[in-house]
């Protein structure tokens, strides 16, 4: 698999494709959320695994969404979500609530190739409440009436991003501990990764990093783009810049400030990777 | 360097550590810490600085990260009944123990949003026993009905659920909860706090005894395990935490 420029792997995403991302913990890939927005993405229906962060904060910022499925939006010790939160109240995404477990389960199912899993808990909250999709039956299973539990539809989202550390040149990419990347890809349509580097070798050759690589089967297409999840987090490559994303977090808290910020860190031409 | 002044966040780490030791709860032998929760992970850490054998899974620990099967492996354990003991917070906390993460206004918080429910709705009924906190104690924070539940405190009967909140701990104070009246009552109250300013504070309605107990404040021994080797422990998840509280930056 030829590694790909990232403006090319954004390019694929066709407007209003429903878009899974991890969030800050867990492999987001920041460079192509960038590129999302210089491509001047429209229509994007948005899926946190299991919740969402400052990737999805952005898109919404730019205008690239109308709907955002998660357990939660945070940019956890910088705070609330600022756009995210602006735009829900202006009415201009849909907010579809979920719970982390259940945005598991639901991409487990699609893993599986089955139509829906069951899941304990939820009876009684009001996202179950909010949520006719996700129903409720009796457990066939208990011998006697009355174990009511709830039963998720099979989420396929279009196109999993991620950013990992490492690819090989088959397509195999390897995310470690990480394995939500790997259920993820599993589950979609499209995996569109970017990485640190390239591996010199076979990941799948290597006892030590096969188990914490994804098979080239479910990965579309890769790009290379160092510090792709900055300012996140990654592994033990880089810490988080706790700097830059509480500066975000402060300019974000207006819709000027936030242009401002898009300006400077991502249309601007040195923002481009 | 000895520092007497006891900071708000280092008396809630005492509290919240001795609610999880004590005997009269289902033992805690593996506890769970969600995000962005840096003084329930302190309690944690105390309690096993101090010597008491306890399993601790640190959602947000970057390094050395507990979970090998992504972040549903929490969930997985958590449904098999095999994490004891976990922390829930709420933008929005009634009497019956119903937490609301989501926000205020018409669904889905069209007043003031929250950032969401995290794993709550799932945690809360499948843990045996839940520890609420919240540092803010306000009526706003504390009120007669949450207007979301984003997990319920009490369940209808016939609904599979392993426990409840053992007890809301606050800023200002300690409540237990006793799920079969779905009722708090006033355990302690803080420092600087007495009954009718915990009274005034509230929105919902409890039991008080009479006269309300004072939390007993930190031990030397306790301070100087949260100022060493508990904060070593948390520098790399919880930075600005360290440095507000501790004083302590993480080396470059």
């Amino acid at each position: 698999m030829k590694p790909e420029a990232v403006e090319a792997l954004a390019a694929r995403i066709p407007d209003g494709a429903r878009v899974a991302l991890p969030p800050d913990n867990s492999l987001p890939s920041l460079a192509l959320a960038k590129a999302l927005i210089r491509k001047g993405a429209r229509g994007l229906r948005l899926i946190g695994v299991p919740v969402s962060g400052l990737a999805t904060d952005m898109l919404i910022g730019a205008g690239c969404v109308v709907e955002v499925e998660t357990s939660a939006v945070s940019l956890g010790e910088a705070g609330f979500a600022p756009r995210f939160s602006a735009a829900l109240k202006e009415g201009r995404i849909t907010v579809r609530d979920a719970t982390c477990p259940a945005m598991h389960t639901m991409l487990q199912a699609a893993e599986k190739g089955v139509p829906f899993m069951p899941l304990r808990g939820l009876i009684g909250s009001d996202i179950l409440r909010n949520r006719p999709d996700w129903k409720v039956i009796d457990n066939p299973f208990a011998g006697h009436d009355g174990d009511p539990i709830v039963l998720l539809p099979a989420l396929q989202p279009d196109f999993a991003l991620f950013h990992a550390v490492l690819a090989d040149r088959e397509g195999n990419v390897w995310v470690g501990r990480r394995r939500e990347c790997a259920t993820l890809a599993h589950a979609s349509r499209h995996a569109l990764v970017t990485v640190e580097r390239l591996h010199p070798g076979n990941l799948l050759e290597d006892e030590r990093l096969a188990p914490g690589t994804i098979n080239a089967t479910y990965i579309t297409a890769l790009a290379v783009a160092e510090r792709g999840a900055h300012p996140v987090a990654l592994l033990d490559e880089y810490g988080a810049d706790n700097g830059h994303v509480a500066a975000y977090a402060r300019a974000a808290r207006t819709a000027e400030g936030f242009q401002a910020w898009l300006a400077e860190h991502v249309l601007a031409p040195e923002a481009v990777a | 360097m000895t520092d007497a002044t006891i900071r708000p966040e280092e008396r809630l780490a005492a509290v919240l550590a001795r609610l999880i030791l004590d005997p009269a709860a289902p033992p805690a032998r593996h506890i769970a810490v969600g995000a962005a929760s840096p003084i329930p992970a302190a309690a944690c850490w105390l309690v096993k600085k101090a010597g008491h054998p306890v399993r601790l899974s640190l959602l947000h620990k970057r390094s050395g990260n507990p979970f090998t099967e992504g972040t549903r492996e929490l969930f997985d354990l958590t449904g098999q009944g095999r994490i004891d003991l976990f922390f829930l917070g709420g933008g929005q906390i009634d009497g019956q123990a119903n937490i609301n993460l989501i926000g205020t206004g018409e669904w889905p918080g069209m007043g003031v949003r929250f950032p969401g429910s995290f794993g709550s709705a799932f945690m809360y009924m499948m843990t045996p026993r839940t520890i609420l906190f919240r540092e803010e104690h306000s009526t706003r924070v504390l009120v007669p009905r949450v207007e979301h539940v984003s997990a319920p405190g009490v369940s209808a009967p016939g609904v599979f659920r392993r426990g409840t909140a053992q007890a809301l701990v606050t800023g200002k104070g300690v409540f237990r909860f006793d799920p079969a009246r779905a009722r708090f009552t006033l355990d302690s109250v803080h420092a600087g706090e007495d009954a009718a300013s915990l009274r005034d504070a509230t929105g919902f309605d409890y039991d008080a005894p009479e006269p309300v107990p004072l939390t007993p404040e930190p031990t030397p021994e306790e301070l100087a395990l949260l100022r060493g080797p508990v904060c070593d422990e948390m520098l790399e998840t919880y930075p600005e935490f360290c440095a507000r509280v501790f004083n302590r930056r993480q080396a470059a």
